[in-house]
């Protein structure tokens, strides 16, 4: 493998991008494929298929042997609102294996006290969104019902594709939250990605309850997706 | 965020080796079969010394992979290796999952 190729394969798993490694196992002689960029002549099908279901393998073409590795970004969890849920699904996700991050600016909630050895940041999600934006490997969780604080990222996790996004609210709350969305030009479908009431109907009651019950949708939308559909796909 | 555990990932640690000025072999598993411990496209990687990061077993075959990788190194041309508990030498060098898989090493350039 040549040095330039493992520089440009990390420098994109660093940025979160999809990449396929291909590698020819006759001459050991490589090529970078990032999602989005141009793939190689008789490799598009078997690199969108490692693409959609993350799974390398072993690909004949022209009586050579070629293997390919596919590296996709790791599911993360981002979460606006350091509420009560937030503190419970924080030490969830820890355990379930998912990176998370808490997003608040009311200093009164976002304490260190409150999220010990979790990633809080105390400050308002346009700006922290603008050095780590979302993407489709990650999930957005709004629990602040607040629509000054929620329903920017909100917006984004749906132009961004984030492979689930939920909203805590009553019905009421959220009906309101989608006149707020239509009138800022989010049709239909992408409002209907919105998990809202949010987590599995579980009867889910406390705090950790609904912790569990946002885990679970996560999971099953993460176990579920299809990363080659355009974003915005309600499923 | 998730940035942490990238950095004690093989393929990172290959690049930082590299860096460095060592001399760096990259082993993957490329096909399995059976109970195999770890999934296609798991790294090992190797320097000249015979230190290593990652696995392509559960600690089975670690260290049968290491001395190709010396052989590796030293003449550049890569190398397909096979274990499983119907190869002699893997049975000595302890499959004992009872999986078999294949591994393939070149050298960084």
């Amino acid at each position: 493998m040549q040095r330039a190729s493992l520089e440009r394969l990390n420098e994109a798993r660093r940025t979160r991008r999809a990449v396929v490694l291909l590698t020819d196992l006759g001459n050991a002689r490589e090529e970078v494929v990032i999602e989005g960029e141009k793939v190689p002549a008789g490799f598009e099908e078997p690199i969108a298929a490692a693409l959609q279901s993350g799974k390398s393998g072993l690909v004949e073409s022209h009586g050579r042997s070629y293997f390919l590795n596919v590296h996709l970004p790791s599911a993360r969890i981002i979460v606006i609102g350091a509420v009560h849920i937030s503190q419970a699904l924080a030490g969830m996700a820890a355990i379930a294996g998912f990176p998370i991050r808490i997003i608040d600016p009311r200093t009164a909630f976002a304490t260190a006290e409150r999220f010990a050895g979790v990633d809080l940041v105390a400050d308002w999600p346009e700006d922290v969104l603008k050095s780590d934006p979302l993407d489709a490997y990650t999930a957005l969780v709004a629990v602040t019902h607040d629509p000054k604080i929620d329903d920017f990222p909100l917006g984004q996790a749906l132009k961004a594709g984030c492979f689930y996004v939920g909203a805590l609210g009553s019905r009421k709350t959220h009906a309101k939250r989608v006149e707020r969305l239509a009138a800022a030009g989010f049709d239909d479908a992408a409002i209907a990605r919105i998990a809202a009431p949010i987590g599995l109907n579980i009867g889910a009651s406390s705090p950790a309850e609904i912790a569990v019950a946002i885990l679970a949708q996560i999971i099953r939308a993460l176990r579920k997706r299809d990363v080659m559909s355009p974003a915005g796909d309600a499923r | 965020m998730d940035t942490a555990a990238l950095e004690r990932d093989p393929l990172m640690i290959a690049e930082e080796w590299k860096g460095e000025g060592r001399q760096v072999a990259i082993a993957t598993v490329v096909e399995t079969w059976g109970s195999a411990p770890r999934q296609p496209g798991s790294h090992l990687v190797i320097d000249a010394e015979g230190n290593f990061e990652g696995s392509v077993s559960g600690g089975c075959v670690e260290g049968a992979v290491i001395s190709e990788a010396a052989d590796v190194l030293a003449s550049g041309a890569p190398r397909m290796l096979e274990f499983g508990v119907a190869d002699e030498t893997a049975w000595r060098v302890g499959l004992s999952c009872g999986g078999r898989i294949r591994v393939f090493v070149e050298r960084l350039d």
